[in-house]
């Protein structure tokens, strides 16, 4: 299969590919480029545990064609810890129950995070992480840990 | 001794909707083995690997020369093979083959039984089951590879319907495909049904569950680096459950294979026995190319080929008295147990033990039986077994409560067990347990007779909405059944590491419940030390002592209760060293400074220090395998759910609004794990109960997909709200019980007595979808239908 050369930034840092273009992103941020937190769970787009933002968007990088990643910036969890959102976040779900397992948590974290930014006044935390699937928790200690994570970073007041 | 007291909920002590935060976590009463008093939980040990994506699972693991395992599969699911053919147009020579043939040692998965092979030879039972196995450096060259084999078949017919497994054309196991058998009798059932009013004879039935852990099944096999023996790395959640199977599949003694557990994105059930047969298929690929193996299902192979929930089909006749007294029971139980036996005999064991519920009758007669059909077998899923039974009854209780003309709980209060009365088995209630009050504090919750007029008003003028109240009460036996430890003989070890810091040793997994943590709580506990103090080793067969498996709602209990005994021991035995040299010590004087201090004097002068444990069977336990009496579970976790759902009359869609789960489950050895425990058995109660369904077709699951098989998300369930009260096990550590299966047990019978009161219907299967709802009610209706 012809490959071609893809370039963009991970967690702030320059990279050049050369793959498939149709390879899955998923696949070249853990093979290739050695980012293991993003996890496959269902390979279809449809559990959230591969979540990345890409240009200030949260999507499933299972089913995101590398070559649509050319020029793009891309964030994983692994570069949360260095953001005050992401950091905050990660320390909330550690404290309230947030992560059992673990699997689905890198992808939970990095949609909650960007919830945590994005969300508007009088949004709903469980309409707008959805998109991400979780079998151990029943889901209300993760609301719990996001809810923590905003209330520490008094962004829930600064927009209200 | 058992405490006296019940732990009653002060009336206004809590408030419970949206977020659970600390100390809002609402307690009856702390156990006094807890020392009476609040806690801040502490975040959970493992916490930070797994939140900044660090944690090494299988699939993130690389190996130098590492190959790519894939598994080729039946696409029939009854008959002899008659072929195998490889598409000469490809290059095989980059690949490693493995058949049957390779096999050195036993082609058996042995568990309980032998009768399922690590591969087909010659013959298939179920559709996707594991023929030929390839391993190749490109995993594009093994999707190739997968369309250029040919396998022919001369089908015979598969039994896909329980029901008829007996018949003669069928028969594929003993003298009629019957896996096992459980009778229970207490009484004379037919005297009971003589002194019976009313007597009420109903089926229900319940269907497939798939565990959907979110991450898959995976193996690494490797040859050992110094070249004997095997070693697996992988997601499990019994490292010596691996260790038997694949010594007895390779022909090798347990000392040549070291199986070791890689983090667990969640097992549920799905990780205890299949994990046997991905160690095995990734060993032969192993042993073979003599290069790593890694062995990764995608979600379609899991779904399409890993055990699921039992389905079952259960008929209960109950005799009552006008007075509200239950005189009989009669169960008669039938468990599909798929084409191989796997653990269905325990399943079976469980469910039956399970099925006459918390309510003392006098007369019982238990049939329990388990057959084979021609799909993947059926295993281990947390509950493995009650759930389907306790469905069946507690449906039955509220239809018998709506002919007495009683409400649910007043009939079940009329019922329940209390201390010193006798179950199924003649085995006497030692816990004194309250279940009406666990009622009461739920109904109450769920705002009580006030919230059931408000209902019924708004029921009557919507034109479309119909909403309830439903309840189920229900207990679970924790840690295996009857004589179960005892065969187990689990064993722990605690040791000073060189550094002076406690290790625990131990089989049981970390799966996401929490045992690093809960075993540094109990360990530290015992110690008077910090729970970041302990270590709990990683599960390696090459390290660790076999303290049983991680299922059962034995982990926290059971095994423990044996950490706070090593603990003890290993106190005890570095007592002793220092006795030697200085004085007379005391182990009860070595805590917290103390023990510190002594644990740096051992480093100081080079001690070896080791406290081991081993289970020992509390005297009062008296169980006979072979009649079923006497005492099934050393003790039981005791509960009362319930939730208000609103049932859509045009869509039949199913809208849980509320939840109450209460619980007796001893002490509570940390809050936020065990209201997590609790919370998550719950949404996967309310799955099973409302949209997870397995479909078949010819043998072989047809949706191998999350988007297919539907389990609940952030939106399709409301808040959990949790309440537990603390009547303390004397043999659990710090009073627990086992907490793991329980909640597992009461979601769907609670919701479907719900809807049953909503719509007068009576649902008497789950998953209960949409479709069968609306069949359900349009029978029910006038001519002209329900819908206008």
């Amino acid at each position: 299969m012809a490959e071609a050369t893809i370039r963009f930034r991970v967690n702030g840092r320059d990279v050049a590919v050369t793959a498939p273009p149709f390879r899955r992103l998923l696949d070249v941020l853990r093979e290739d480029l050695g980012l293991t937190g993003s996890k496959e769970g269902c390979g279809e787009g449809e559990c959230g545990s591969c979540s990345v933002v890409i240009n200030g968007e949260l999507v499933n990088s299972c089913i995101v064609p590398v070559i649509q990643s050319e020029g793009a910036e891309i964030t994983t969890v692994e570069a949360l810890a260095e953001t005050p959102i992401g950091a905050a976040v990660q320390k909330a779900f550690m404290e309230h129950g947030g992560a059992q397992c673990g699997i689905c948590t890198p992808g939970m974290i990095v949609a909650a995070a960007w919830v945590a930014e994005h969300r508007a006044y009088g949004s709903d935390l469980r309409d707008m992480l959805a998109g991400n699937l979780c079998r151990c928790t029943g889901y209300d200690l993760i609301i719990a840990s996001v809810d923590a994570a905003i209330a520490s970073l008094d962004i829930g007041k600064s927009r209200e | 001794m058992l405490s006296s007291q019940i732990y009653r909920l002060p009336p206004q002590r809590v408030l419970l909707r949206g977020p659970l935060r600390f100390p809002d976590i609402p307690w009856y009463n702390r156990c006094p083995m807890n020392d009476g008093e609040l806690t801040p939980p502490i975040p959970r040990l493992d916490g930070h690997d797994k939140v900044t994506g660090r944690a090494q699972y299988v699939d993130d693991i690389q190996m130098p020369g590492m190959l790519h395992g894939a598994t080729i599969r039946s696409t029939i699911a009854r008959g002899r093979i008659t072929g195998i053919t490889f598409d000469p147009a490809l290059d095989w020579s980059g690949f490693t083959i493995v058949t049957a043939a390779d096999i050195p040692g036993k082609n058996e998965v042995l568990l309980l039984t032998k009768d399922q092979p690590f591969l087909a030879d010659g013959y298939v039972r179920h559709h996707s089951e594991p023929i030929l196995l390839l391993a190749h450096e490109d995993r594009e060259m093994l999707r190739r590879a997968a369309m250029a084999i040919t396998i022919s078949y001369a089908e015979e017919p598969p039994c896909l319907d329980v029901r008829q497994a007996l018949r003669p054309e069928f028969r594929q196991h003993g003298d009629d495909n019957t896996f096992h058998a459980i009778d229970i009798i207490k009484g004379d059932v037919d005297a009971g049904f003589e002194s019976a009013d009313l007597i009420l004879d109903e089926t229900y039935e319940t269907g497939a569950q798939e565990q959907a852990y979110i991450e898959p099944q995976g193996m690494i096999a490797r040859p050992a680096p110094d070249g004997g023996g095997v070693e697996i790395f992988g997601s499990l959640q019994c490292p010596y459950y691996v260790v038997k199977a694949v010594t007895h599949l390779l022909g090798i003694p347990a000392g040549e294979l070291r199986v070791v557990q890689t983090t667990t994105g969640g097992g549920f059930g799905g990780k205890e026995e299949y994990p046997s047969i991905v160690a095995g298929h990734a060993a032969l690929l192993a042993l073979k190319s003599r290069r790593p193996v890694k062995l990764v299902y995608d979600r379609h192979e899991d779904i399409l080929a890993t055990t699921k929930r039992h389905p079952s089909i259960t008929r209960v006749k109950a005799g009552v008295t006008l007075d509200g007294k239950l005189t009989a029971l009669e169960i008669d139980l039938l468990l599909d147990g798929g084409a191989y036996v796997t653990l269905t005999p325990v399943v079976l064991s469980r469910a039956s033990l399970h099925a006459s519920g918390p309510y003392a009758v006098p007369d019982i007669t238990i049939r329990a039986r388990a057959r084979l059909t021609n799909t993947p077998p059926h295993g281990a899923f947390r509950g493995f077994g009650a759930p389907q039974s306790i469905f069946a009854l507690e449906r039955h209780m509220d239809r018998l409560a709506v002919r007495l003309g009683l409400s649910p709980l007043e009939f079940r209060r009329r019922n329940y067990l209390k201390v010193g009365a006798t179950m199924a088995t003649g085995q006497i209630v030692r816990d004194d347990i309250d279940m009406h009050t666990l009622a009461t504090t739920v109904y109450d919750r769920l705002g009580g007779a006030e919230r059931e007029a408000e209902l019924a008003a708004a029921n009557a003028l919507s034109p479309s909405k119909r909403s309830a109240l439903g309840f189920a009460a229900f207990y679970h036996g924790a840690g295996f059944t009857g004589s179960g430890e005892e065969r187990l003989a689990s064993q722990v070890a605690a040791r000073l590491t060189d550094e002076g810091a406690v290790e625990i040793l131990s089989s049981n997994t970390e799966i996401g419940q929490g045992t690093i943590t809960i075993f540094s709580i109990i360990a530290a506990k015992a110690l008077g030390l910090d729970p970041s103090e302990i270590r709990v080793a990683p599960p390696d067969t090459a390290r660790v002592p076999d303290s049983g498996p991680t299922v059962a709602s034995r982990t926290a209990m059971v095994v423990g209760y044996l950490v706070q005994q090593a603990a003890l021991d290993l106190a005890a035995k570095l007592a002793g060293k220092l006795s030697d040299e200085l004085r007379t010590v005391s182990a009860e004087s070595l805590r917290g400074e103390a023990f510190r201090r002594a644990a740096g004097q051992a480093v100081e002068h080079g001690w070896k220090v080791l406290g081991r444990s081993r289970y020992e069977k509390p005297a009062f336990v008296q169980w006979d395998e072979t009649t079923y009496r006497g005492d099934a579970y050393a003790t039981y976790a005791w509960a009362v759910y319930g939730c208000e759902v609103e049932v859509d009359t045009r869509t039949f869609e199913v809208n849980v609004t509320r939840f109450v789960a209460n619980q007796d489950v001893g002490g509570v050895l940390h809050a936020t794990l065990a209201v997590g425990q609790i919370q998550g058995g719950v949404v996967q109660g309310l799955g099973w109960a409302l949209c997870e369904q397995v479909i078949y077709k010819d043998g072989a699951v047809r949706n191998t997909a999350l988007s297919t098989y539907v389990i609940p998300t952030f939106v399709d369930v409301p808040p959990i709200e949790v309440l537990f009260a603390e009547t303390p096990y004397e043999f659990g550590p710090m009073g627990a019980k086992g907490i793991g299966e329980l909640p597992m047990d009461g979601p769907a019978p609670a919701v479907l007595n719900a809807i049953a009161k909503a719509l007068g219907v009576e649902p008497e299967q789950v998953p209960c979808r949409p479709e069968y709802l609306m069949m359900l009610a349009d029978a029910a209706a006038p001519v002209g239908g329900t819908r206008g």
